[in-house]
């Protein structure tokens, strides 16, 4: 019996650790940010009232609870503010850069996953070695390249190919190229370990029962890679959606992007309150994603892949 | 039951009959033209040649790693051969992709499409034929009955047992009805009652539909069920072709005889020889051994003599007339079969042979036991003499 408590208790503590990390660095933010949204902005130390204090015991706290609402979202969701264009902005950009790098990761992770066995740690490397170099510093090593006196366009004048410099800097066609090199390592990598695991002598087996090997690939391959897929466009979409930097330092002063606005509405107009509720919105905005891609993990595991 | 008779009668006529292979003005379907495989330095597959009739049920046997599946893979196209050529009805196949060869397998591995159900997987091939919707359902329910998984139909591989995956995966093959079908070791998941009745199903399959089949077994019982003729590999090399009857009576050399079946292979001097028969002479024994088999061997050559066990009888007394062919000894174990008794008889020099005897009475204790004292013969013509 000793025994047994023992082991539950080793069993308790092996699952609570995980559970305890979540809490503390999940949980307990994020209600601070849900609280700091329902919260109003004042002039003081801290920027929001009311704030929560223990000593007002229990009629201090419903007088707490009473002082919340939901002005904010109110303010975020308004078609005056430019809250909505951004996250509709977002949504898209994200989206389209998704689309982008799986017509671009796949045919890479494929091209991997066929490489003979010797090379494919050489190539792997290739992948994560961008990850060596800062992220800032190779964002900025774009603005180098885009500039109208970059590389590219200096190159381009060089071949004749044009006499005006490209109009690429600062805009959204910018904000896609560093978004999709940016990510392109969160792309091929589950796509890669998806394809890598692919059993050669199903496609043997398709082929034998009639398929072409462009057929087999449709039939075959391609449903079989769809856990990578979603892997790798959850990875790259999530990030994507609230990506700040990029569209900071490469898009122009119109590229709408949700983590712009709330970088601005935490920044330029002090409001702490608004920029938890733009934060505690884009989370909700992203758990349905998630939702789509754990039904479709649950489907996965159901057929056994 | 009257249809089973018919059928016993139609396989029977078809069956005892069926010997292309000896009229020479056949053509055979499948050719393997001095055939060889290399994987880098290593040879899998080396200088076979092969031919095999339309509507023949051919088996590979042979030991673990010897080619079989390679030999297989070439013809279904999965490998190139290194060397020689394969022509199936006349037509070269180098160079015709897998998908447009008339041929179809049924792996080793099985490969059952995973993301697909057993309903899915059987009708793929069909489905990529363009077949109409009706006719691929009419197929498909026909095949899951033939292996027995109608219950199983839209499950999903992964929750099928070891035996019924294989079952898909050969109803995966057959479904299409190709020309010629290639299975590798398809029935080893399978307990011995399914295993002998998919047997004749496959047999009858082959009979109705006139399907040419190559099968790859471990099985030597079963190859010797099913198959017109068992090609032996070894190494590469195909070493003995034949009907099984013929494998089994005259191996061609040691090897075959030890690979098939229970066999004593005894290392013995050639004292004449002829178009009559052999005289041996062996060290193990006192008598002559006299064999009823034409040799082209001369005096003092080194021959083997091979018999099988079931070929000896085993007294306690010597028997009348006794001169020639037989071995003394004692006995060393007995191994009841039920069936059949094994009796491992220790001769003199300490070689110990095996003789088997039907156990005709169900006498409880054995007329022969331990350590007594035993007199093996066999008849002239019990023997081979090999000399490889
Ligand atoms: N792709 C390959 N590369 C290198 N060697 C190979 C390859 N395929 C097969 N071989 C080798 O060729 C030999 C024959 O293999 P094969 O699969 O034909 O054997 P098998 O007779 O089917 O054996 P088993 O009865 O175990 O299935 C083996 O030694 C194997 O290691
Ligand atoms: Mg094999």
């Amino acid at each position: 019996m000793a025994m047994a408590g023992e082991k539950g208790r080793g069993r308790l503590l092996v699952i609570a650790v995980p559970y305890l990390w979540l809490l503390a660095l999940f949980l307990v933010p994020f209600l601070i940010v849900l609280k700091i949204s329902l919260s109003q902005d004042v002039i003081a130390q801290p920027p929001y009232s009311p704030v929560f204090d223990i000593a007002g015991g229990w009629a201090g706290f419903r007088d707490f609870l009473s002082q919340l609402s939901l002005a904010n979202y109110g303010y975020v969701l308004s078609w005056d503010n430019e809250f909505i264009a951004a996250y509709g902005s977002s949504l898209v950009i994200a989206g389209v850069s998704t689309a982008l790098l799986l017509l671009i990761g796949y045919p890479i992770a494929y091209a991997m996953a066929r490489a003979p066995k010797g090379l494919q740690p050489m190539l792997l490397m290739l992948v994560i070695l961008p990850f060596w170099t800062s992220f800032l510093i190779r964002v900025y090593a774009w603005i180098g390249i885009l500039s109208p006196e970059g590389f590219l366009n200096q190159g381009l004048a060089a071949l004749g190919l044009i006499d005006q410099p490209l109009e690429i800097l600062n805009t959204d066609l910018a904000v896609y190229i560093g978004i999709v090199y940016s990510y392109l390592p969160f792309m091929v990598l589950p796509l890669y370990s998806a394809l890598e695991k692919l059993d050669g002598t199903l496609l043997e087996a398709a082929e034998d029962l009639g398929c072409t090997p462009f057929k087999a690939f449709w039939t075959v391959t391609f449903p079989l890679s769809l856990p990578g897929v979603a892997a790798g466009a959850l990875l790259c979409f999530i990030p994507a959606v609230g990506e700040f930097v990029i569209p900071d330092l490469l898009g122009g002063s119109d590229t709408l992007m949700i983590g712009k606005s709330l970088w601005t509405e935490f920044t330029v107009n002090r409001s702490w309150t608004a920029s938890s509720a733009v934060a505690v919105l884009l989370l909700v905005l992203l758990v349905v994603p998630i939702v789509i891609y754990q039904n479709i993990q649950a489907r996965q595991l159901e057929a056994g892949r | 039951m009257a249809a089973d008779k018919a059928r016993t009668q139609t396989i029977g006529a078809v069956r005892r009959t069926f010997a292309p292979w000896n009229d020479p003005t056949a053509t055979p379907l499948i050719r393997f033209e001095n055939v060889a495989k290399r994987f880098g330095e290593f040879v899998a597959v080396d200088g076979v040649s092969l031919d095999i009739y339309e509507r023949e049920f051919f088996a590979l046997l042979g030991p673990s790693g010897c080619g079989k599946t390679t030999l297989m893979r070439m013809l279904a196209g999965f490998e190139e051969p290194s060397a020689g050529r394969i022509t199936l009805g006349g037509q070269d196949l180098a160079g015709v992709p897998p998908y447009r060869r008339p041929v179809n397998m049924m792996f080793q591995s099985y490969a059952l499409f995973p993301h697909m159900n057993v309903w899915d997987n059987i009708a793929f091939g069909l489905r990529q034929d363009g077949m109409p919707k009706a006719a691929i359902k009419a197929r498909v329910e026909e095949v899951l009955a033939l292996v027995k998984l109608e219950p199983f139909a839209r499950r999903k591989p992964h929750h099928l047992s070891g035996g019924q995956r294989q079952r898909v995966a050969l109803a995966r093959s057959v479904a299409k009805q190709p020309k010629v079908l290639l299975l590798d070791e398809p029935l080893t998941a399978l307990d011995k009652k399914l295993r002998e009745d998919t047997q004749f199903e496959l047999m009858d399959l082959q009979m109705s539909l006139g399907m040419t089949f190559l099968i790859v077994t471990h099985d030597q019982e079963e190859a010797m069920t099913v198959a017109d003729r068992i090609g032996v590999m070894n190494l590469g090399e195909l070493v003995q072709v034949a009907p099984p009857a013929v494998i089994y009576e005259q191996p061609a050399t040691r090897y075959i005889a030890d690979f098939i079946g229970d066999v004593n292979v005894l290392e013995t001097k050639v004292v004449t020889a002829g178009a009559e028969g052999v005289e041996l002479a062996s060290e193990k024994t006192a008598y002559p051994l006299h064999i009823a088999q034409p040799l082209d061997a001369a005096v003092g050559d080194t021959a083997w003599l091979a018999i099988r066990p079931e070929k000896m009888r085993i007294a306690l007394v010597p028997p009348a007339h006794l001169a020639d062919n037989c071995f003394e000894g004692v006995i060393w174990d007995i191994g009841y079969l039920g069936d059949l008794s094994i009796y491992h008889v220790e001769l003199a020099c300490g070689t110990r042979i095996k003789v088997s005897q039907p156990n005709v009475s169900r006498l409880v204790e054995r007329p022969i036991t331990w350590e007594d004292k035993v007199w093996v013969t066999f008849s002239p013509d019990g023997g081979v003499v090999l000399t490889r």
